[in-house]
């Protein structure tokens, strides 16, 4: 009985959470700020605890399946949707339906939790699921918006799209292994055709749910369209979750098939940084820049995931912490001016370091962190991904790397220019800053600094797997 | 001598700066800082001097190692020896001089001077690193604010100086990231350290393809021939300290790396590309000549001729002989302090008569003795005149290169002797035509000579010049032993 508890105590966490807002909802009228405080201190404790107590165990006959590795990213993934809590904090507030947004955004969030800990394919295609059609609904949540509506609807027919890819390979492992059980299919993996072939059923499914190109096409719309708290959940969340069950799976599962998939990682990473890269240089709208560039910072994810087990892991999880920090800090920047000034172009932040002086430094900060400029976290997380590729001595794999992260640094100067040394005559007027919004920033700011600086923290990764 | 010290105090500074808000404390606590920093690194010349005389054959002197991350093997390692104190001096003095001449800023004063000690802080991490990536990390930390200085305080076309120069030393960084990469996967026991990687003879293929990497990579913060071009744009559009900081001291990160990293880690590679080097820094000596005698802006003049003065300096490298090396680097300290001096005393022109244009000016020394005095100072060392640190620099670079015998070296050397008729040419002709003759132009009768911080900041450079140049043996007995080791390893088979 005490394993159901501490096994799944992220798990049960946010459940109370879902029903608690829940029953508040019906009960009738409640403040929805005070909604929102009470959906924030719930996540922080969630976030707290799940740092702590983590330990191996299955439940359910191996269907679930839990190690402190899977806790900690289960915590970051908690980290990153308490971030967003605090950093849409204005959107928040003026939206109708605070409560049903929360139940969605933290059913999904549930869903992602136990597709991590997922032991067999059955279980992994059901909290997928579970994962994936709240965050469509959420998607849609500026009913007045028409391009929301747009984005919801993208949403739903790539998704759908890709389960169906994703049952075609499971099914057809079935086919190929007679299993579904995770532990027991490694066993029955030979690289014979037919499992090449489901795996890379099972590989695109995932690309699209990393957006990797080429199956990132629904990505900048979605974004675009989606509130903010959205295009974060999806950028940062979604993503971490969906990269930590690639590495479970290419690691603990098809590593007999290691070839195929070091392969196609190699080529898809490399195309991924390009399009993403080349596709960001070209963008106005603020949402869109970061949609593009979180394409290519996947492939740089993907750099790091081409590496063995143990680098390739502790690489990307770190990487997707230092992630988590720098972009939700970008997006919660534009979050805010996008709130207060309806404005979303890169025009128009000209002037802002005049206007939004503190904004605009943390704007330029996570900017840096992105691009993996020292001393910003983001340098530590992008050298890792690198020297984790690289220890394959595949160096012209490096060398293209290298090269985007040149191209990258080209367009997030673009804003930083803007901020900085453009003159405008119509500038953002100054935005008073609320107070959640503002401890979420300097969370960020902190981590954003902190955790390259403090090497433990990735020593502790390590040490995890 | 805890080499900690040395890094701890500009973070502290600049940590400071950061919680200030009046614009003199700023100031005040920029100069107090740099001012310790200057007489800690005299206190580390006295330790060194010391340290070797008891030991005198160590690689590196007090040496400093925890393990920061052993998932990797990367650690905190500093370490010296005579050549990285010298480009420690070099450091501590240019970037007291660049708080003095920037003492009248009043565009966002607090960001100036946290980028500016920022700046010292990745040139000071970079020189007393004995880590690879530890040495990449302090290397890469000065991008953004060179960039940012550029872009917010510069000049001119700003904006794009500062983009080409941000994407052009990135574009540096990114493959000596790969060759860093290369030599730790090839090392045997994995490791970042130089002093580890130094005792490892790595394989001549391994060898042949990663050496153009570290080479060019740094060559491309020293201005290695055909990757100059964001020379000219940076420094004429960085603000003063800027520029100063720019010429003496970041060109130097990449000399020092070419020497350090790619030359004495890759000596086999070093031997094969040899004439490569010395081809591509003789064009540049050549080309950074004459291009200069084109140019009509004061700026633009000293960063040509900069890239023609770095020619000396890769060229030195290139030759790989004991004495060319102790020259290079001879150079690396001239240099920086010169070109240093000499865009401090543009600036200064600059804020009196508000133009950089040469043909504009004229009889300026009647109306500025002081400021003239150090410009024509920092002319005489750039043309090499005797007494002064460019000619001893010079010298030691050509003498080392003739030891290399056989046509090619000798025709290299010849036509890098050539040069400076040249460099006499348009610096006698900028000496004439800026200070000499009748007053050109009525406004500047009214233009007043140096301030206090302005002649403190001359007098710091020119007092580092002439010492070198009366004083020759002082600096080349300081980096002999670091460049004995440099050649030793270059010379065994």
């Amino acid at each position: 009985m005490n394993d159901y508890l501490v096994l799944m105590k992220s798990e049960w966490l946010i459940t109370i959470t879902i029903f608690l807002l829940l029953i508040l909802k019906v009960r009738g009228e409640m403040r929805s700020d005070r909604l929102l405080s009470i959906a924030q201190v719930m996540l922080l404790i969630a976030t707290i605890v799940g740092f702590l107590f983590n330990r191996y165990g299955r439940l359910f006959g191996s269907m679930y399946y839990t190690n402190p590795l899977i806790g900690f990213q289960k915590a970051l993934l908690t980290l990153a949707t308490y971030l967003i809590s605090l950093l849409c904090a204005d959107w928040f507030k003026k939206t109708q339906h605070l409560a049903e947004f929360f139940i969605l955004m933290l059913t999904a969030l549930l869903g992602m939790f136990l597709m991590i800990s997922s032991g067999n394919l059955l279980m992994f295609y059901l909290s997928l699921e579970l994962s994936t059609i709240p965050v469509a609904a959420l998607a849609n949540f500026d009913l007045e918006k028409r391009i929301s509506s747009e984005a919801a609807m993208k949403m739903i027919l790539s998704s759908a799209f890709s389960s169906g890819v994703l049952l075609f390979g499971i099914s057809l492992f079935y086919g190929a292994t007679g299993t579904i059980s995770f532990s027991a299919m490694s066993n029955h993996l030979s690289g014979e055709p037919l499992q090449t072939l489901s795996f890379i059923f099972l590989f695109t499914a995932f690309a699209f749910k990393l957006s990797v190109v080429p199956f990132h096409l629904w990505t900048a719309d979605v974004y675009e369209g989606s509130p903010i708290a959205v295009t974060s959940f999806l950028s940062v969340v979604s993503k971490s979750a969906f990269a930590f069950v690639f590495l479970i799976a290419i690691y603990k599962v098809f590593y007999p098939l290691e070839k195929t998939w070091y392969w196609l990682l190699v080529i898809t990473s490399i195309a991924t940084m390009v399009i993403g890269n080349l596709f960001a240089i070209r963008q106005q709208n603020m949402k869109r820049f970061l949609a593009y560039s979180s394409i290519a910072q996947v492939g740089f994810v993907l750099v790091g995931a081409s590496a063995g087990m143990s680098s390739g892991t502790s690489s990307v999880v770190y990487f997707m912490l230092i992630y988590t920090f720098s972009n939700l800090a970008a997006f919660g920047v534009v979050s805010i001016i996008s709130e207060r000034s309806g404005k979303e172009n890169m025009t128009d932040y000209k002037g802002l370091s005049r206007s939004n002086p503190f904004l605009s430094w943390v704007m330029a900060l996570a900017l840096f962190s992105l691009a993996g400029i020292p001393p910003t976290a983001g340098f530590f997380g992008k050298l890792f991904l690198l020297t984790a590729g690289a220890s394959r001595e595949n160096y012209w794999f490096i060398v293209i790397a290298t090269l985007n992260m040149i191209i990258s640094l080209y367009y997030y100067l673009r804003v930083v220019r803007s901020m900085f040394m453009e003159k405008n005559d119509n500038p953002i007027q100054s935005v008073a800053i609320e107070r959640s919004v503002y401890f979420g920033l300097i969370l960020c700011g902190v981590g954003i600094v902190v955790t390259g600086l403090f090497s433990w923290l990735y020593q502790y990764i390590v040490s995890l797997i | 001598m805890n080499l900690t010290a040395l890094l701890v105090i500009p973070l502290l500074t600049a940590l400071t700066i950061l919680l200030l808000r009046r614009h003199h404390l700023v100031k005040w606590t920029a100069l107090i800082g740099s001012i310790i920093q200057c007489l800690l690194c005299f206190v580390l010349v006295a330790a060194f001097r010391k340290e070797q005389i008891t030991s005198p054959s160590d690689f590196m002197y007090f040496i400093q190692q925890f393990d920061w991350l052993p998932a990797w093997n990367i650690s905190y390692k500093l370490g010296v020896d005579g050549i990285s104190i010298a480009m420690i001096m070099l450091t501590a003095f240019v970037v007291l001089a660049g708080v003095l001449v920037s003492w009248n800023i009043e565009k966002m004063t607090r960001e100036f001077y946290f980028l500016l000690i920022l700046l010292s802080l990745g040139a000071h991490g970079f020189f007393l690193s004995l880590d690879l990536f530890m040495q990449f990390f302090f290397l890469e930390i000065a991008v953004i604010p060179k960039y940012l200085l550029i872009g917010i305080w510069g000049s001119g076309k700003k904006e794009y100086s500062a983009n080409k120069l941000a994407l052009m030393l990135m574009g540096g960084s990114a493959l000596v990231l790969v060759g860093i990469l290369a030599l730790y996967f090839s090392s045997p026991d994995k490791t970042f350290d130089i002093v580890r990687l130094s005792e490892i003879h790595f394989s001549t293929r391994t060898q042949r393809i990663f050496f153009p990497f570290l080479f060019v990579g740094f060559g491309i913060f020293t201005a290695l021939f055909p990757f100059h071009t964001w020379v000219p744009d940076g420094h004429s559009s960085a603000p003063t300290a800027g520029s100063m900081f720019l010429a003496g001291i970041s060109m130097k990160l990449g000399s020092y790396g070419c020497l350090r990293v790619a030359t004495f880690l890759m000596p086999e590679a070093a031997r094969q590309y040899s004439p490569t080097i010395i081809v591509l820094s003789c064009i540049a000596i050549l080309y950074g000549a004459f291009a200069t005698m084109m140019q009509k802006d004061l700026k633009y003049m000293n960063a040509y001729s900069s890239i023609s003065h770095c020619g000396f300096i890769l060229l030195g490298i290139g030759m790989l002989t004991r004495t060319a090396i102790i020259g290079s680097v001879m150079q690396m300290v001239s240099h920086g302090l010169m070109t240093a001096l000499f865009f401090a005393v543009i600036g200064m022109i600059y804020d009196r008569t508000h133009t950089r244009m040469i043909n504009e000016m004229g009889g300026l020394m009647k109306m500025m003795p002081m400021i003239s005095t150090a410009f024509f100072i920092a002319g005489l060392c750039s043309l090499g005149l005797p007494g002064l640190s460019g000619f001893a620099a010079e010298i030691t670079v050509f003498i080392g290169s003739w030891q290399r015998t056989g046509l090619f070296y000798r025709t290299a050397t010849i036509i890098a002797c050539m040069s400076i008729v040249v460099t006499a040419v348009y610096i006698l002709r900028a000496i004439s035509q800026t200070l000499m003759g009748p007053l050109k132009n009525p406004a500047f009768g009214n233009i007043k000579d140096a301030n206090w911080n302005e002649r403190l900041a001359a007098v710091v450079l020119i007092a580092g010049i002439v010492l070198i140049g009366m004083a020759p043996y002082w600096l080349s007995e300081l980096v002999r032993g670091g460049a004995d080791i440099i050649a030793g390893r270059l010379m065994s088979k």
